[in-house]
């Protein structure tokens, strides 16, 4: 166990000093969320749909508008949870999720590469345990996800996010939840990769993956807006779960629901484990097989 | 099997679908000893290091290294054994200090003797003065080097080197030579190579097998294997009809063997260099015109010729073979 500790922290580390010191890629892959958060964050603007522009204001009589008003922020209440909310800050918490995804998507590339260069060889003829390997990667690309979710953080700040915080149980709960989806992303990349030889069929599947993990959710739009099949797809997507805990957490402030947000961060936190054990099982079946 | 072999291989057979990749060999090697498998691509020599290095599982047969079975007693046979693989697997974004202290912790080697083991592996490569450098600025020979100290850094009683020279420049190739007699003199350690490289083989090994196909043809120290041949080479080649040629000299008493390889007709002799002008007389004289006339001493390739009856050339793998060729020669050529 001793010896699993070190070997798993001592990959780790070269996993982390790979990635560290390739900062060209680091950059490269905060210009997609940032594109996101600038063009698709500040175009949708979907609450503002629902604002009575100035010169009706005038125009109408202070009851008309107070009604209008009323009806527009429980039509926002009931799609976006809370009234005072604008669609960049909603969007921007659902961009951590999304970071956290493409940054784990990656977690089975460097497998994959050690594999084909011939590294892997060398690992698997010394006598570490095989769930170390594994593990480590698991832990190094959940550490750069976080990494890469608190960046993205700072830039939406930077970009107009408006915080509600709900409270410090709430904001640290959501902390462990990206932790969670991470962990557990992570891992489904890894199983899905570690078999494979080629990385156009890793480049395959990511891109096959990505787009329904990150579409069919309530990163973008509130889940409401979606018909029914979808509304499906999006409610039983780990993504949507984790989103709920951040919103709730970073956004809803006072109105924030604690049991909502236990009840969505058991469910991450049963998807994180189970997918961490079965990756570590069938990969170490599939190193064995080698 | 005796307390000084070292590696016993018993029928050892590896399949691949319907591919005999490793078709039932068996040898011993003993301690102290630089084994070779000489061989051309897809001869099975990486697919033999990947099963006695715990790598894959045979399909049949039986190993021990070091008296552990490589499938039952795989954790232990991993204690023992270095591996320095045809790839260069180095860590380009590490130090060479950081990608030798990565193997020392992936050994469970206390940090301070792994600092002292480390400087004693570097030290005995000629890497010292370049450890901390990136590995991306160093040269192919460079990598191959710390390649074989990161095999090195546990003190392994066997070292398995698969290709060790593989694309390097001759000069490299030489003093890659050198540093591997040195780990035997050092350490009496026992040395398991493969190569597809005539000369090394001849160079470095006590002995050697010569693979082809999967299987094993012979094993014998390289001496040995030349004198097997019994005479020395000669290789015609003809302006006309090789066949003719072929019919006279199967009809002198002296040629020991005869053989029509392509374009070339190789005849064996004892003594090449006085029976060379006889042979020559009865084929002028039956008006062969001959074009090329070689005489050689027997080398390694005249024993792969003779045991296989093809020439020793390199076999087109698969796809992912060549990629994998491909990245080692962009690796070591760098400079």
């Amino acid at each position: 166990m001793r010896y699993m500790v070190s070997e798993v922290s001592a990959l780790t580390v070269r996993e982390l000093k790979k990635w560290y010191r390739t900062k060209m890629l680091i950059i490269l892959s905060l210009i997609q969320p940032i594109l996101w958060l600038g063009l698709f964050g500040k175009a949708m603007n979907m609450t503002g749909l629902l604002r009575i522009p100035e010169d009706l204001i005038q125009n109408l009589p202070p009851y008309a508008t107070q009604q209008i008003s009323m009806l527009f922020n429980k039509i926002i209440e009931s799609y976006f949870g809370v009234s005072d909310i604008d669609y960049f800050s909603y969007m921007a918490i659902g961009m951590l999720t999304i970071i956290i995804l493409f940054t784990s998507m990656f977690s089975g590339m460097s497998i994959m590469w050690d594999r084909r260069l011939g590294f892997l060889n060398k690992l698997l003829a010394s006598p570490i345990s095989r769930a170390s390997i594994v593990i480590s990667r698991i832990l190094a690309s959940v550490i750069r996800a976080l990494i890469q979710a608190t960046l993205v953080f700072f830039i939406a700040l930077a970009f107009g996010l408006k915080l509600n915080l709900a409270g410090i149980l709430e904001v640290i709960l959501a902390i462990i939840t990206l932790f969670l989806l991470s962990l557990g992303l992570s891992s489904f990349f890894i199983a899905i990769t570690v078999r494979l030889k080629s990385w156009e069929a890793h480049m395959g599947i990511m891109n096959l993956v990505n787009l329904p993990l990150m579409f069919a959710s309530n990163v973008l739009y509130p889940i409401k807006l979606m018909p029914e099949w979808l509304r499906g797809i999006a409610s039983v997507n780990p993504l949507s779960f984790a989103t709920n805990v951040l919103r709730q957490a970073f956004l809803y402030g006072s109105k924030a629901d604690l049991t909502a947000i236990l009840h969505d961060f058991s469910i991450t936190l049963i998807f994180a484990v189970s997918l961490l054990v079965i990756c570590v099982i069938s990969s170490n079946r599939a190193l064995r097989e080698l | 099997m005796t307390e000084n072999d070292v590696i016993v291989v018993r029928n050892l057979t590896k399949k691949f679908g319907d591919l005999v990749a490793v078709n039932n060999i068996s040898f011993n090697v003993k301690r102290g000893e630089i084994f070779g498998f000489l061989g051309p691509n897809g001869a099975g020599k990486t697919t033999t290091i990947n099963m006695l290095t715990t790598l894959i599982k045979p399909t049949s047969g039986e190993a021990y290294v070091e008296g552990y079975d490589v499938v039952k007693e795989s954790n232990f046979v991993r204690q023992v054994i270095g591996l320095v693989p045809q790839e260069i697997t180095v860590d380009d974004d590490l130090t060479g200090w950081e990608n030798i202290m990565l193997q020392a912790t992936l050994y469970h080697i206390p940090k301070d003797e792994a600092r002292r083991r480390a400087k004693e592996v570097l030290e005995l490569v000629g890497l010292l003065n370049d450890a901390d450098r990136m590995v991306e600025t160093y040269s192919g020979g460079m990598r191959k080097r710390l390649e074989i100290a990161c095999g090195l850094i546990h003190r392994p009683k066997i070292l398995f080197l698969d290709e060790p020279t593989l694309g390097l420049d001759v000069q490299t190739r030489v003093a890659i030579w050198d540093y591997i007699k040195s780990l035997r003199r050092e350490y009496n350690m026992t040395i398991f190579l493969t190569t597809h490289y005539m000369e090394e083989a001849d160079a470095l090994c006590d002995r050697i097998a010569i693979i082809d196909r999967g299987v094993i043809k012979a094993i014998d120290s390289p001496d040995n294997l030349k004198r097997r041949l019994g005479g020395d080479i000669i290789e015609f080649e003809f302006a006309n009809n090789i066949q003719l040629a072929n019919s006279i000299i199967s009809h002198l008493d002296f040629v020991i063997d005869h053989k029509i390889l392509e374009n070339k007709l190789r005849v064996k002799v004892t003594d090449g260099d006085k029976q060379l002008p006889i042979i020559l007389e009865r084929l002028i004289r039956s008006n062969v015109k001959v074009a090329k006339i070689v005489l050689k001493r027997p080398t390694l390739d005249d024993v792969f010729i003779e045991l296989t009856g093809r020439e020793f050339r390199e076999e087109e793998g698969g796809r992912e073979e060549i990629f994998k060729r491909r990245a080692i020669l962009r690796r070591v050529r760098k400079v």
